[in-house]
């Protein structure tokens, strides 16, 4: 099977993305923008890719029994992404919202394929979910993921470090190599469906200043909504 | 190894032969398909055949999922068809291919088809439910108990005095009647399952008959799986297959 990008949405919103990996700073990034994109007066619709109670509560059980495979588990967030999709994605879009996401479809591309699922068949599968207006990808060694994780002292969670593959029994070695899998998977999307590629070692402020420049000409023409907020 | 399936093979499947043979029973509610594949059942056990048994939504990993989406009736159309894709892929994993494997027989009240014409009846593309299920495993026989909808009616009101909300489609505002969105929804139904009847080779059953009828039918199409010679019960085995027909009747 030949993977295709999906098409474009054709609704009134625009779709901005952010992906990259954990500790890549694109959360950080795609916060600021949004303020900014509201503070200019746009309707701005943010919203995250977080593991909903279904998949959470779902992915415990199947843990426990050891019944979750590759295809189950990229199913399964399938599942929680078109829920996503369907109720908080889709709406602004059509009311022509500029909607920011942190974490999309390809977050689901590169995980399952680092899994082993054919990547053509999980295209398919999110076949649903449209090409986004700009994707910004922000890349980072793995190794500066790792000390940012370290450094912020949260927690590396079993699939997050990818410990379901079996590639180490060591925590920390499961994830950089899981983590540089992911990388990979991130480096040949970037290139097939024409990711904007933001280098994550420099500065929040450097980053920021150029995601805005990189906007600005296609918010030139796209309505902002009322000012409730006046001007000060 | 992908001839075993439609589509792209699951990573993780067994590289060996599955010596099993996987049956699927295909036909709407009141079809007379839970009352078939019962009878089947002690047929092919009397045989000598071990047989599991599997359906759709019995998979311990999201049933309770998908019973709490039902009473909400929050998800989308794309969801809702995911949810199920998920209970599918759960059970062919996890009990369909093992059961194969070891040469068991699997007997499948619905299948895939079941699900795509659902899904597709909610608004999912043929294309998209054919490859979102490319993974299932090609049966050996697909059996299609084909009925009128005007025998669907009768069988649903005699036996629980009413019709069911889902079976009758009403989550899709076909109608506000609930007879008439029966019918509308039943008869999507029926036009998804005709080209797939032709696409996947379902064996086409009339079920607008008595079981003893249909599963004599069945019979003859299940008796050459297993060699072809004997699709007749032998002498001994008679009484207890027909006393196994009147408890499913009953």
């Amino acid at each position: 099977m030949p993977e295709h990008p999906p098409p474009a949405h054709g609704y009134p919103g625009r779709l901005l993305v952010f992906e990259g990996l954990d500790g890549s700073g694109k959360s950080t990034q795609a916060a600021l923008l949004g303020k900014w994109l509201q503070a200019r007066g746009y309707r701005v619709f943010f919203t995250e890719w977080n593991s909903s109670e279904l998949v959470s509560s779902t992915i415990r059980r199947g843990k426990k029994k050891g019944l979750l495979t590759p295809t189950t588990f990229s199913l399964l967030h399938a599942t929680d992404f078109a829920d996503r999709f369907e109720r908080r994605i889709l709406p602004p879009l059509r009311a022509g919202y500029l909607v920011v996401c942190d974490r999309y479809a390809y977050t689901a591309f590169v995980r399952d394929a680092a899994r082993g699922c054919d990547p053509a068949w999980v295209r398919t599968i999110y076949s649903f979910a449209p090409r986004p207006d700009r994707v910004f990808y922000f890349r980072v060694p793995v190794q500066v993921t790792l000390k940012r994780k370290i450094a912020s002292r949260l927690k590396i969670n079993y699939y997050e470090a990818g410990m379901d593959l079996g590639l180490s029994d060591d925590l920390h070695e499961s994830y950089e190599r899981f983590q540089t899998r992911l990388k990979q998977e991130y480096e040949r999307l970037a290139e097939s469906d024409r990711f904007t590629v933001v280098d994550s070692t420099r500065p929040v402020e450097a980053i920021q200043s150029e995601l805005r420049e990189d906007l600005r000409p296609m918010l030139e023409n796209f309505p902002t909504g009322e000012r409730l907020v006046h001007d000060g | 190894m992908t001839d075993r399936t439609y589509g792209t093979a699951l990573p993780g499947m067994p590289s060996e032969p599955l010596t099993g043979k996987l049956i699927v029973i295909e036909g709407a509610d009141g079809s007379g398909r839970t009352t078939e594949v019962a009878l089947l059942k002690t047929w092919l056990e009397i045989e000598g055949h071990a047989v599991v048994d599997t359906g759709l939504r019995r998979s311990d990993l999201v049933s309770a999922e998908i019973d709490r989406a039902k009473q909400g009736h929050t998800l989308g159309a794309t969801t809702m068809a995911l949810l199920y894709s998920v209970d599918f892929a759960d059970q062919l994993e996890n009990k369909i291919v093992p059961a194969l494997s070891a040469g068991s027989t699997v007997l499948a009240d619905r299948y895939i088809y079941t699900l795509m014409a659902r899904a597709i009846a909610r608004g999912a593309s043929r294309e998209y439910a054919r490859e979102l299920y490319g993974f299932a495993l090609r049966p050996d026989l697909i059996l299609f108990l084909d009925a009128r909808p005007e025998i669907l009616l009768h069988r649903a009101i005699a036996k629980y005095g009413s019709l069911d909300y889902w079976e009758s489609g009403m989550d899709l505002c076909l109608s506000r009647d609930l007879f008439e969105s029966f019918f509308l929804y039943q008869d999507r139904l029926s036009r998804e399952f005709e080209w797939m009847a032709d696409e996947y080779g379902f064996r086409r059953v009339d079920a607008n008959r008595a079981p003893e009828q249909v599963h004599a039918d069945v019979q003859q199409w299940v008796g050459p799986l297993y060699g072809g010679a004997r699709a007749v019960v032998p002498r001994p085995a008679r009484k207890a297959f027909r006393a196994s027909v009147s408890r499913a009747r009953r």
